[in-house]
């Protein structure tokens, strides 16, 4: 199968990237994480764009889903982690105890590896985070729900399937469905835990796209495997190498002229 | 070796149900009479009756009980043979050996009656005799006479079953209302008179009622009495049966097989709908299969809520550790106690601390006799609650443990909150686990008999747990119940061999009411579990 085509116009603007032009979203200082006694990253420092595609690579155990799930304090969920430097969102720090986590993550959406839709219909799926905010009229329901579709390149595959199971959709409609709920929210950032990785070949281009499109209004996060699937959507990307932050810096710049060597072996594809 | 095993369970359970079916549906198939002309020693007498059960006794065995027997086999038939007209022979059965029944013949016009006391009769119309004269009518109509009188007679018992029960039974209701208002006045130390007199003029009223229809009442009582039957019995006797004692009449020997069939069929539905009559023996058992079913559902209403919340705490909230793991080998020992146990403890703790209490504080006016201070439904129910509460306990964690952690990670990241996914994603889709626990709990709840026996279930409840008088649902009543029913009417009625029929029919019937709430639970689990297929594919 031949790569998915990704139109001219963004590749050429990706050239023209700096970081140090760009509005900082989330930015790390000296993070780090462990589980248990097992330190799983060290010394991150590192400014994610605001409404840019920000790409982890690295080998799988490299920390890049675990810094992911840092950014909306999934990690929250295991007793054993523990942090130490600060993640702050906007300039504010993510894990003080003033944050009240529900609120963080209706602003940071996420998506997971394996599409994961309730066992409900289609719309329900959909309506969920808004219903959780007490949004109840069908009539604002009916509208965000289709806005939200429509934003996830699904609506017209399933506008006449709205209350069918979502079960019964295929893997990467599934998988569309599952960014559509997380957008329906309307959050700033959404992070895509390798969104990818257990979709066949033309429904990974439909993500791919999708992705591009959704940078012009949210920051995206991407964690992913594939470095051509970085290449192709990120215009920034992270090399992480045993919990360390190797390199980071502009998709282009970094995959064409790496600075530190061991980018280059990884991507040349000497290990991973 | 493993579907050897399964097999012989299999074939074991069919032959079991198939044996308690057998036997207790047969008992209301209308039996052959017949007439023996028999030898029994020292006369040749005639027995009419039917003939239960029939078997084969070595001959030393007969001879040795002091029967002689003509016949130089060594095995002899020996039959148990059903003579009812209790107070003429003063018993129920006979036995008869083979050799020595000098002729059997099937009378056509013999008459059975199933009576409301003595048990069964058998024997030969001879008149029909209103207010004690003769009805002169000819012998070939004798019969139809007589079906016609008992006809008017059930119309009559109908009504006044009516009114004994249920506009009596409201107006008696409505004045133990009324005498325990005034009794908790006294108690609070209310003088004021006109409230006394208020409830006096609304009691004048009930009774007022009351006397009208004990009036009809009295009617009704001289009008079912009029009319009578004389009959000739096996000794050549002549009785005279009264109408109002017969609850049915039948002439076996002159059925046709459709008319057993519509005979059978309404015996088996006045068994299923009928109350109790005469210590259980006779009649049918609706009270106890109400009863129990009550008590079933009362039972899953509360077990319910409280296994599924102490399996979400378990699961889901409480710190896994020492204290967990103790609690729940203590919460799997709980099942392994024995169910007598959870009885002593309903009756002490329940009964008599909770019951006694609650009528100390709402019913004191009713004291010394106890209102929730003893036994009843709820206390019942409330028992083996908490002898099936580990079950579900158990089967729901498993069906919580079952949930994908990818689906509750769904929902946090869409910011909800920890109960929130609990509400809305992980507690529907790990219902078909809880209906399971609850199937199991159903299964064992409504077959237990010890416990029950405590905590108030009797031999016989004067009233339903569930009638028309307001709140409609008396949660204190005792009640009756299948189990305890087949022990009572097996073990402890005064004609154990007369009631044998009885408890293979009523162990029958609950066998089936168990399957039909276990069916509807797996019913309704099925379809949850269609609902929520997504846990097959993760």
């Amino acid at each position: 199968m031949a790569a998915p085509q990704i139109s001219q116009d963004v590749l050429l603007n990706r050239a023209s990237l700096d970081l140090e032009k760009e509005q900082a979203c989330f930015e790390c200082r000296d993070f780090g994480l462990y589980y248990g006694n097992n330190q799983a990253l060290r010394g991150i420092d590192m400014v994610i764009p605001e409404k840019r595609v920000t790409a982890f690579i690295g080998p799988s155990g490299c920390g890049k889903s675990t810094l992911l799930r840092c950014m909306n304090r999934m990690n929250d969920l295991i007793d054993i982690v523990r942090l130490e430097g600060e993640m702050l969102l906007h300039g504010k720090d993510i894990n003080s105890k003033l944050v009240n986590v529900t609120e963080l993550r209706r602003q940071v959406g996420m998506v997971f590896q394996k599409p994961n839709p309730f066992p409900k219909t289609v719309y329900e799926n959909v309506a969920y985070g808004l219903r959780l905010q007490g949004v109840n009229k069908k009539r604002v329901l009916d509208e965000r729900v289709e806005w939200a579709l429509k934003g996830a390149a699904l609506w017209d595959e399933v506008k006449n399937r709205l209350q069918d199971n979502a079960l019964g959709l295929s893997g990467g409609q599934q998988q569309r469905l599952v960014i559509a709920r997380a957008i329906a929210i309307e959050p700033e950032v959404i992070l895509l835990d390798e969104p990818a990785s257990a979709l066949d070949p033309i429904s990974t281009l439909k993500i791919e796209e999708l992705i591009i499109q959704l940078k012009q209004n949210y920051t995206v996060v991407i964690v992913t495997h594939n470095m051509q699937q970085a290449a192709r959507v990120s215009d920034y990307t992270a090399f992480l190498y045993l919990g360390e932050l190797i390199e980071f810096g502009a998709t282009d710049q970094l995959f064409t002229n790496p600075v530190q060597k061991q980018t280059e072996d990884y991507i040349t594809g000497r290990y991973g | 070796m493993n579907a050897g095993a399964v097999a012989v369970s299999m074939i074991m359970v069919a032959g079991l149900l198939f044996l308690i079916a057998v036997r207790g549906l047969g008992h209301f198939w209308p039996k052959t009479v017949y007439e023996i002309e028999y030898d029994n020693g020292t006369n040749i007498v005639q027995i009419v009756g039917e003939r239960v059960e029939t078997e084969e006794v070595p001959k030393k065995r007969i001879v040795e009980s002091g029967i002689r027997v003509d016949s130089d086999k060594d095995l002899i038939e020996r039959s148990l043979i059903k003579v009812g007209i209790r107070e003429v022979l003063g018993v129920d059965f006979m036995l008869t050996v083979a050799p020595n029944e000098r002729s059997v013949r099937v009378p056509e016009d013999v008459i059975v009656l199933e009576r409301t006391q003595w048990g069964n009769f058998y024997g030969y119309l001879t008149d029909v005799k209103e207010a004690g004269k003769t009805v002169d009518v000819a012998d070939a109509d004798l019969w139809g006479e007589l079906e016609r009188r008992l006809h008017r007679v059930t119309e009559l018992r109908e009504r006044i079953e009516l009114i004994e029960k249920n506009r009596i039974g409201s107006i008696n209701f409505q004045l133990e209302k009324l005498r325990l208002k005034r009794r908790g006045l006294e108690l609070k130390g209310i003088t004021d008179q006109g409230t006394y007199d208020l409830l006096s003029t609304e009691q004048d009223e009930y009774t007022g009622d009351y006397e009208v229809l004990k009036a009809e009442l009295d009617e009704l009582y001289r009008d079912i009495t009029r009319d009578s039957i004389t009959a000739r019995v096996m000794t050549g006797d002549e009785v005279e049966i009264k109408l109002a004692n017969v609850v049915k009449a039948y002439q076996p020997n002159a059925m046709t097989l459709a008319a057993k069939i519509v005979f059978y069929i309404k015996t088996f539905w006045g068994f299923i709908s009928d109350d109790p009559r005469e210590a259980n023996t006779e009649g049918g058992i609706f009270p106890a299969i109400f009863g129990t079913v009550i008590m079933v559902l009362l039972m899953s209403i509360i077990v319910t809520p409280f296994g599924v919340v102490a399996a979400i705490y378990l699961r889901e909230y409480a710190r896994q550790g020492l204290v967990t793991r103790l609690v729940r080998i203590s919460v799997n020992n709980l099942a392994g106690v024995p169910s007598i146990v959870y009885g002593v403890f309903g009756l002490g703790f329940f009964v008599y601390v909770v019951g006694g209490t609650i009528d100390e504080l709402f019913y004191r006016e009713a004291l010394p006799s106890p209102t929730f201070g003893s036994g009843g439904v709820l206390w019942a129910s409330l028992t083996l609650a908490l002898l099936t509460v580990p079950v579900v306990i158990v089967a729901t964690e498993e069906g919580l443990a079952r949930i994908p952690r990818s689906v509750r990670e769904g929902s946090l990241a869409l910011g909800a909150t920890k109960a929130e996914t609990l509400w809305r994603t992980v507690l529907p889709m790990a219902s078909p686990a809880m209906m399971t626990g609850l199937i199991l709990a159903v299964a064992r709840a409504a077959g237990e008999v010890a416990p029950l026996m405590l905590v108030g279930a009797v031999k016989l409840a004067p009233s339903l747990p569930v009638d028309m008088n307001a709140p409609f649902i008396h949660l204190e009543r005792k009640f009756m119940h299948l189990g305890f029913h087949i022990y009572d009417v097996g073990f402890q009625s005064p004609n154990v061999e007369a009631a044998r029929p009885l408890v293979y029919a009523t162990a029958l019937i609950l066998v089936a009411v168990i399957v039909v709430l276990n069916l509807s639970a797996i019913y309704i689990r099925n379809h949850l579990r269609e609902k929520y297929r997504s846990l097959e594919q993760h």
